[in-house]
């Protein structure tokens, strides 16, 4: 059962994420990432990272996704003209996206014998310890990534600010 | 949902996840090297990202620590960022030359 679920959820990640990079309509990319999204949530949920599996979800498909829906909405690109590249650079992409995959699972040789550590914890994914590692271990970081996502903040409203003198 | 979890590092080994992350972030190299329009190309990186995410969350259960689950938000706050100002940058240029096909985003190659 748990086996199925991993790859029934594996494989509507990388369906999804190939119709992402397939489809001609920029808002049906969208749909489908946020599919490929909750299949990865699933994963998350599988791993026993259930508040990752949240906030995942929270972040991803309400925050960033809505995000990428307004500015086509805004950009009124809900249309598909978007110009192909011509097919040799088509076939180029391909061959070197393949090529990075044979790569990586060419590096894979060696990982099977990389086994579960037992004994298994599974309290890690809960709120308790991932804020006891978060606030003690990971302090300054935490509030570095403030600043990053304050100066982004501001970043992003000066950017699209039209008269800024 | 203990033994769920418990279960998973049994029934589904390390290389299934790596393989799967492998998968999941070729297929974002794909769309950026593929496609022209700058907002699909954006989200393939976020695909890559959670491709990243995917694999720490993996190793993360694996190696039981909460650690790889901690990184896995701070690559959440990157994406969040990243995301707010690209697509700022994006809104921008489409006011200044009304196309966001990156074949026109040209000015400053040599």
């Amino acid at each position: 059962m748990i086996q199925f679920l991993f790859y029934f959820l594996s494989f509507v990640a990388v369906a999804a994420g190939l119709m992402v990079v397939t489809a001609k309509n920029p808002v049906h990319s969208v749909l489908y990432l946020i599919i490929a999204f909750f299949a990865i949530a699933g994963h998350y949920i599988l791993l026993n990272a259930q508040f990752l599996a949240i906030v995942h979800i929270i972040v991803y498909a309400g925050a960033i996704m809505v995000l990428f829906l307004s500015v086509i909405m805004l950009l009124n690109l809900n249309n598909d003209n978007e110009p192909a590249k011509s097919n040799v650079l088509k076939l180029a992409a391909a061959v070197a996206a393949g090529l990075l995959l044979v790569t990586f699972t060419g590096a894979l040789k060696g990982t099977e014998s990389i086994i579960a550590a037992q004994p298994f914890d599974d309290q890690i994914g809960y709120v308790k310890a991932l804020g006891k590692v978060l606030f003690n271990d990971f302090l300054l970081p935490f509030e570095v990534s403030a600043l990053l996502l304050l100066s982004a903040i501001i970043g992003a409203v000066v950017l699209v600010k039209h008269d800024l003198k | 949902m203990e033994n769920i979890s418990a279960q998973i590092t049994q029934v589904a080994p390390l290389e299934h996840y790596i393989l799967l992350s492998a998968v999941l972030f070729s297929l974002g190299v794909l769309g950026v090297l593929l496609r022209r329009n700058v907002i699909v190309m954006f989200m393939s990186i976020e695909l890559m990202l959670n491709a990243c995410n995917l694999l720490l969350a993996a190793f993360s259960a694996f190696h039981s620590s909460a650690a790889g689950q901690v990184f896995v938000f701070f690559i959440m706050i990157v994406a969040a960022a990243e995301v707010a100002v690209g697509l700022a940058i994006i809104v921008m240029l489409y006011r200044n030359i009304h196309s966001i096909d990156i074949n026109e985003l040209s000015k400053l190659k040599w």
